[in-house]
């Protein structure tokens, strides 16, 4: 194939600066969102700075002299009941709850939205056959279903993050099905049709990228639930290991201290809210630059 | 892609005018619900070659579109069902083939428009790259080519091409329908289906769309079935008239045959209800009564419980497709009378 010079030159020309790049361009002129991201950001560089100069001894230090310390100079965050530094165990629990709260998610999401776009736009037996199977899924509490699946794989963080990532497939299944049903009857899906689009290709090109907005807003809130979900777990031995200072493992064991050590349950308290409020202010402002009818 | 075959396939790519590119025959569709069926389509047949263009005229609810669903084998299933027929698009049995070879025909050789621009086009997406889409469905080449062949499309339907990497909401709806006539006819399709293409615009922009679609449509020798309800539309854009009434086609000729010929009742009755620019004060005489339900379509001619000239005949059987001349076919039991004629519309 040759390829013509004055072709080049149009496609150069009048060609779209890259979707992420517009995307991007939108974003920034909502200030919740790079708020959110810059959160996300830091906490992702927080992540990367304990991968590289942290070591689990240093976080599993035990200091029998200096137990229940409040916050000081030496101790930013105090110190708990074994005299561990609180402020070097939450910075190095970023990143099991990053890793829950963007894999467990993100696995959910996979999943759930590929299910949930076949069922609502494929219809009849196809539907029938995934929505019950949803429906048997969001029937079993989800606290209860990460511990099955955690007892089957045995503990450990991937495995926490498969159990909560199970444990949101049926929200994101109902929710892609409903987008889809709601943008199927469309003309342009009918015209994609007419042009000879394959099905397949028009669930993924033409239907899900029109309903991918309460995708985003679900994706946003299942971020900041799995967290929680995950601490539940860790609370009740079913989530990382016990000296690993996951954040919602932190709040669980500070909280028999809640009246004489508040700060134990204080900082990794903020840090979960932070990361949760963060993914909600980013969720909302990717859902208005993700739309290009709203770029004026 | 090289220059040679894009300006081949730009041009050279349609057969001769004269060679059936869309055959029809004994169509019939229904949609089968569950306490009734609707016959939609009844036994309607017709063809087309290529560089013509064929007018289906008739109200709402006559059929018009599901034909042209079934045409491009899309009519919705369930509730839709063909229950017989064939339909022939340039030696393609559209009935009978996969929906993989189906999709490798729809946007080649065979291509339509919808009637409303605004939800035709998808909102998410350049129209360039919905243009490119299209090109990148059925000739093996990059983005980048199909993208330029976009911008090329974009200016032949009278957009800057400049526009191409902007959003349909940026358009206006005249624009909106060039960008949807620019998909349908980026591959050069032989046939072009245009359901009411024009009836969602402003009446000045259906005249410059129109006018663009004959002009494209002689330059790319491009059959076209344009379906309409808008008389003046198939009087400014057609070669041939078909007026479907309840599913059937009760009268077909050229355009000369159907509008100075005019034979069936209907026919007279759709003339008659437009208003005459050359004489305001003559009061319209519209049909009585309304369209034939299609759940319960009489035995006999379905129009015979609103036509005035309709005998016990008419109401008795279902009348035969009757040949006056070699391009006029009227559906009319009364025309068994040697005598009998109609008033003829003023």
């Amino acid at each position: 194939m040759r390829k013509s010079k004055s072709a080049t030159l149009i496609s150069k020309q009048y060609r779209r600066k890259g979707f992420l790049i517009e995307v991007w361009l939108r974003l920034r002129t909502n200030r919740g969102a790079v708020f959110g991201l810059a959160v996300l950001a830091l906490f992702i560089l927080i992540m990367v700075y304990t991968f590289i100069f942290m070591t689990p001894a240093d976080v599993s230090k035990i200091d029998s002299k200096s137990r229940y310390l409040p916050p000081s100079s030496a101790h930013p965050f105090g110190t708990d009941d074994m005299g561990r530094d609180l402020f070097v165990r939450v910075l190095y629990g970023t990143r099991y709850s990053l890793a829950i709260a963007f894999g467990a998610v993100g696995i959910g999401a996979v999943i759930g939205t590929f299910f949930g776009s076949i069922a609502g736009y494929y219809g009849g037996w196809t539907d029938q056959i995934i929505m019950r199977i949803t429906d048997v899924l969001h029937s079993l509490p989800g606290i209860l279903l990460g511990m099955v699946i955690v007892t089957i794989l045995g503990a450990g963080l991937q495995t926490l993050m498969i159990a909560i990532g199970f444990t949101v497939i049926s929200g994101f299944v109902r929710m892609a099905r409903a987008s889809v049903l709601s943008v199927k009857t469309s003309e342009f899906v009918e015209s994609a049709r007419a042009i000879g689009m394959s099905e397949f290709r028009i669930v993924f090109s033409q239907v899900l990228p029109n309903s991918i907005s309460p995708l985003i807003v679900t994706f946003t809130a299942r971020m900041a639930t799995s967290v929680l979900a995950a601490a539940g777990l860790s609370f009740l031995g079913f989530g990382v290991p016990v000296p690993l200072p996951e954040w919602g493992a932190l709040i669980s064991a500070g909280r028999n201290y809640l009246t004489t050590a508040p700060h134990l349950t204080l900082f990794p308290g903020i840090f979960i809210m932070l990361m949760a409020f963060s993914c909600a202010l980013l969720g909302d402002g990717l859902r208005d630059a993700l739309d290009p009818k709203l770029n004026k | 892609m090289s220059n040679e075959s894009l300006t081949k396939s730009m041009t050279g790519g349609a057969a001769e005018t004269g060679e059936n590119v869309l055959e029809v025959k004994n169509l019939v569709v229904h949609y089968v619900l569950k306490k009734e069926t609707v016959e939609a389509v009844n036994d309607v047949s017709f063809t087309l070659k290529s560089g013509r263009s064929l007018g289906l005229v008739g109200e709402t609810g006559a059929g018009k579109t599901t034909t042209a669903l079934a045409i491009m084998n899309l009519v919705p299933n369930p509730p839709g069902v063909i229950k017989s027929g064939t339909v022939n698009v340039c030696g393609h049995e559209m009935l009978k083939l996969k929906p993989i070879e189906l999709a490798k025909i729809r946007g080649a050789d065979i291509s339509m428009i919808f009637q409303d621009p605004m939800t035709s086009l998808n909102p998410v997406m350049t129209v360039g790259n919905q243009i490119a889409e299209s090109v990148k469905l059925h000739e093996d080449c990059s983005h980048s080519q199909a993208f330029d062949r976009a911008v090329e499309m974009l200016e032949l339907v009278g957009i800057p091409g400049a526009r191409a990497s902007e959003y349909p909401h940026e358009f206006s709806g005249g624009m909106q329908q060039r960008v949807v006539i620019a998909i349908a006819l980026a591959c050069n399709p032989r046939v072009l289906i245009a359901d009411e293409p024009t009836t969602a615009l402003d009446v000045t922009i259906q005249a410059q769309v129109l006018g663009m679609m004959s002009e494209l449509k002689t330059k790319m020798n491009t059959a076209l079935l344009m379906i309409t309800h808008d008389l003046g539309v198939v009087a400014k854009m057609c070669d041939e008239v078909a007026v479907m009434y309840a599913g059937r086609i009760v009268e077909k000729g050229t355009l000369e045959d159907v509008f100075n010929n005019t034979m069936h009742p209907y026919t007279e009755g759709l003339f008659n209800s437009l208003p005459k620019i050359d004489n305001r004060d003559t009061e319209l005489k519209p049909i009585p009564g309304l369209m034939a339900d299609p759940t319960k379509l009489p035995v006999g001619c379905s129009f015979a419980p609103r036509c005035s000239y309709a005998t016990d005949a008419c109401r008795a059987r279902r009348p035969e497709d009757r040949y006056v001349s070699d391009t006029h076919m009227v559906v009319c039991t009364a025309y068994e009378d040697p005598a009998f004629h109609i008033e003829g519309w003023q």
